[in-house]
């Protein structure tokens, strides 16, 4: 029973008709460790996480979650996780000491029995704690939701796209509770669509239409990423795109805010590709070498997929 | 510069709901044709202001023009002038591709002869010509999203207003969409968005931050970053939304 | 058991806050009551007549001082042949009986022959079927009697409901719907409701029991249900006066199964339905039609057509609408309502079970 592994997941399959939502998707969680899912809309987050805490059943493969089979102890499972799901699953018509407590009832717990493990958090909403949570702003909701899901300390923490739809600051205080929390020992799986979060997790898998890209620490994955990127502006930033998907030596180009970017072939010189850009009329042209985030890994294996 | 340059012109609007200030006397300008990002916190008060400049809604005091119109006395024709689109929103799943851009052709009044041309135009250029008799329930979401934006711009409005509108896409979809919002603004449109990315606030020409209310800076992001000492526009966000009093 | 106080605390909360329902849920008895009760009324309380004489004489005279005396019959004079047409269409009158020219010389062949040409003729404003039959019986009650002059007559006594109150007959058919809106339709949509804002898949994801998070749910529109039969029976003996001679616990006992029934139903429904409207409308299109049209609380069962029959023996309203009758108005025995009961019995531990069965612990 014992193991260092907070979740393992090994060939998980799911379809919903003819829609195969999850794929063979295989992944472990280790102990204390933040693991990021890292997809779109449509990559399967949410279905594994409902398999994963003994909502729905899996199809094929198979699955532990704090060393239990999710189909023979799927009780024993449901009173060791924490499970904040998609929406954030409150009751409006409560206030925010009113859900608590009935999380904590529904637990079998008391609000002061782990009041320390979720006190970092609940202290900065106990001040409106007689405020109904449909009234609250998203970051509050939000920080309730997660106390509520904490509050039957569980050893092993579900987070389905808890920072969805809610503004960066919130977002970024977030993920700082995040952090708190995992050290205290708790393994959290998390799932975002938003690719800038990965650098806040231990360990990120990148996901898209039921199956997994690739799997590892976000730092390692940007020190894998095969290839020289450049970012590059000019005057006309949309003629700049077209022309720039004519040019041989470049393997793809997209749009990425103030600079584009673009993904050079072997021989590529960007003092050349300046001399053309300036021939063809371009003004103002920038060009620069630049460290890819997790979005051009991201782009990068999904297209060497689509080819 | 001339006041004609300015696809939207406000002064001191305001909105009041009740004793709370929802938006409270921000003053700004739009230039034609460029990208313009409006980003704030959750409970800024974006959307009641986004609302007021769509003609959804009526300023408790202030003055101003969207596309020529008066935002106070004409809301009914700036809803005419402009192009809409939300993340929430968009088209009707249970129609197919070409009812929905007949629909929300006839409801912004395109001639039924112009809009099959432009519809065929606008598919062809998207590259959706086969889907024309597809429904929308049955496209993938970075498609759907693309074509709401062809939709929202098939009256060739001189501005079009997207509220959050890369919600959940994929990187990839999410820089094809980018580009054709270039595309639009290269032909002249002008682009007021909305993001909670705040990476594609880079994307924008000028950016508008609204905290508790009130616009607390605008300028373009490369001045921003330069005016907060920031290397990111998220820290920029994050540097001028801390104080927020309204989102605990 | 503190737990599911707790929880039974938690949707009592869910209840009370969203005062609007509440108070539709507590009014709505007494407003059906009331308006069943006394607004709208399908027995005739008043036919206003006109008489089209032709030669008056002492018989004619007699007849129609008996319409006038009548209290259920309004006498608007006497008015010209080629007037009756007017008088129809303008609602001025609802019937106009028309006695022949030589009404004495029929009049005088029926006394000898037992037989002959009809001597009077009832014209009747036919547009509302109800108060025309109603009144046609009236009538030829009234003037058939004296017609006839004898003892003959063919007296009808109305039992149990001797003014033919319908308020008496629906009753038990507003109880029967009013149980069924509020435990089956409410509690459907309370269900659901935590199915579609997510909160469910956190009660399901914890050790609670799905049994106890039905239980806590269902107790506190049982308990509104009670509230509510307690406000209907009142109002039934106080208000529209039902003589209530049955066995009250007799009427509270079967009450109370039916009020489990509905739960059990409101259980299945939120086990199909995903959203709160689909459960709404579920609860509406598949119990509150039947029950309206097919238990017998509008239309009498023996008048279906034979198609229908069976079908409304599956409606659970039809036993239970039957039982109170028997019960409140008929004052029945237990015994006399055991089918029933029995009945009712078997359909909720049917439901119960069905229910329970699909209500998994997975969201499959």
């Amino acid at each position: 029973m014992a193991s260092n592994k907070a979740i393992e997941v090994k060939g998980i399959s799911k379809s919903y008709g003819a829609v195969k939502a999850l794929d063979h998707v295989s992944l472990e969680v280790r102990q204390g460790e933040i693991f990021g899912l890292i997809g779109p809309d449509g990559a399967g987050k949410t279905t594994l996480f409902k398999i994963l805490v003994t909502l729905l059943n899996a199809d094929e493969g198979s699955a532990l979650v704090d060393g239990l089979d999710i189909v023979k102890d799927y009780r024993a499972i449901r009173s060791r996780v924490g499970y904040m799901p998609g929406k954030f699953s409150l009751y409006p018509d409560l206030t925010i000491e009113e859900n608590m407590e009935f999380f904590a009832t529904l637990f079998g717990v008391t609000v002061e029995q782990n009041y320390d493990l979720v006190a970092p958090i609940y202290k900065q909403i106990e001040p409106f704690k007689k405020r109904r949570a449909g009234r609250l702003s998203g970051g509050m909701k939000q920080k309730l939701a997660l106390s509520c899901a904490l509050i039957h300390k569980p050893s092993v923490l579900f987070l389905d796209e808890p920072t969805t739809g809610v503004d960066a600051v919130s977002r970024s205080e977030f993920w700082d509770m995040l952090h708190n929390l995992r050290e205290q020992g708790l393994s959290i799986l998390v799932s975002t669509p938003y690719m800038d979060e990965a650098s806040r997790c231990d360990r990120i898998a990148l996901c898209n239409t039921g199956h997994i890209l690739d799997i590892d620490s976000p730092q390692h994955m940007v020190e894998k990423f095969d290839g020289n990127l450049y970012g590059i502006k000019a005057h006309d930033m949309y003629a700049l795109l077209k022309d720039l998907r004519n040019s041989p030596e470049i393997a793809n180009c997209y749009t990425a805010g103030e600079y584009h970017h673009l993904l050079a072939k072997q021989g590529f010189d960007p003092d050349k590709l300046r001399q053309n850009l300036l021939a063809q009329g371009h003004a103002q042209v920038e060009i620069k070498t630049i460290t890819p985030d997790i979005e051009d890994v991201f782009i990068k294996l999904l297209s060497n997929e689509q080819h | 510069m001339s006041s004609t340059d300015y696809i939207i012109q406000v002064k001191d609007l305001t909105k009041q709901f009740g004793a709370f200030t929802a938006v409270d006397h921000i003053t700004f300008e739009v230039h034609r044709g460029e990208i313009f990002g409006f980003l704030g916190a959750n409970g800024a008060g974006k959307t009641t202001a986004m609302r007021m400049l769509c003609g959804l809604s009526y300023p408790t005091s202030g003055s101003g023009t969207v596309a020529g119109f008066d935002v106070v006395k004409q809301g009914e024709k700036i809803k005419r002038h402009i192009g809409y689109m939300s993340q929430r929103f968009s088209l009707y799943d249970d129609l197919t591709v070409m009812e929905n851009m007949e629909l929300f052709g006839g409801i912004y009044g395109v001639k039924s002869r112009d809009l099959k041309d432009r519809a065929t135009a606008l598919l062809q250029k998207l590259d959706f010509s086969e889907e024309r008799d597809t429904l929308v329930s049955a496209l993938p979401l970075g498609w759907k999203q693309k074509l709401a934006f062809a939709v929202a711009t098939l009256h060739r409005p001189e501005i079009v207003f997207l509220d959050e509108p890369t919600g959940g896409v994929d990187p990839i979809t999410r820089r094809q969409f980018w580009e054709m919002i270039y595309q639009a603004a290269n032909e002249g449109t002008t682009i007021f968005v909305t993001t909670h990315y705040m990476d594609e606030a880079e994307y924008c020409n000028r950016i508008s931050m609204m905290v508790d209310g009130k616009i607390k800076a605008l300028d373009t992001p490369a001045q921003l970053k330069k005016t907060f000492n920031a290397t990111s526009m998220d820290e920029v966000f994050r540097i001028l939304a801390r104080d927020a009093k309204r989102n605990t | 058991m503190t737990g599911f106080l707790k929880f039974v605390k938690k949707e009592t909360l869910h209840i009370v806050r969203d005062s609007r329902t509440m108070l539709i849920a507590l009014l709505m008895p007494v407003v059906q009551i009331l308006l069943f009760g006394f607004a709208i009324s399908t027995e005739v309380n008043n036919v206003n007549v006109a008489v089209v004489v032709p030669k008056w004489d002492e018989q004619i005279r007699q007849s129609v001082n008996k319409l006038s005396a009548n209290p259920y019959i309004t006498y608007k004079g006497d008015i010209n042949e080629r007037e009756i047409d007017q008088y129809l269409r303008s609602g001025k009158v609802d019937a106009i009986v028309v006695f022949a020219h030589d009404f004495d010389r029929l009049m005088a062949q029926w006394k000898q022959h037992g037989h002959g040409k009809a001597a009077m003729q009832l014209v009747m404003d036919a547009s509302n079927t109800n108060t025309a039959q109603a009144g046609a019986g009236y009538l030829n009650n009234i003037l058939a009697g004296e017609l006839m002059q004898s003892n003959a007559l063919v007296e009808t006594h109305m039992l149990f409901n001797p003014q033919m109150k319908s308020a008496f007959n629906f009753v038990p058919g507003i109880m029967g719907m009013i149980f069924i809106l509020i435990c089956a339709m409410l509690t459907s949509v309370a269900i659901v409701r935590e199915k579609e804002t997510g909160t469910m898949d956190v009660l399901l994801v914890s050790p609670v029991r799905p049994l106890t998070i039905i239980l806590a749910k269902m107790t506190p529109y049982f308990i509104l249900s009670c509230i509510n039969l307690t406000t209907i029976l009142l109002l039934a003996r106080f208000v529209l006066g039902i003589p209530m001679t049955g066995n009250l616990g007799s009427i509270i006992i079967v009450s109370i199964v039916y009020l489990m029934l509905s739960l059990a139903l409101g259980l299945l429904i939120s086990t199909i339905a995903k959203q709160q409207i689909v459960a709404l409308l579920i609860s509406a299109a598949v119990m509150l039609m039947p029950i309206v049209m097919l238990s017998g609380m509008m239309f009498p069962i023996e008048n279906m057509p034979a198609v229908l029959k069976p079908v409304s023996a599956i409606v659970p309203a039809r036993w239970y609408i039957d039982a109170m009758r028997r019960l409140m108005i008929q004052g029945a025995s237990f015994s006399l309502i055991l089918k029933d009961f029995i009945i009712l019995v078997v359909m909720t531990i049917a439901l119960l079970a069905i229910a329970l069965k699909n209500f998994n612990d997975k969201l499959e």
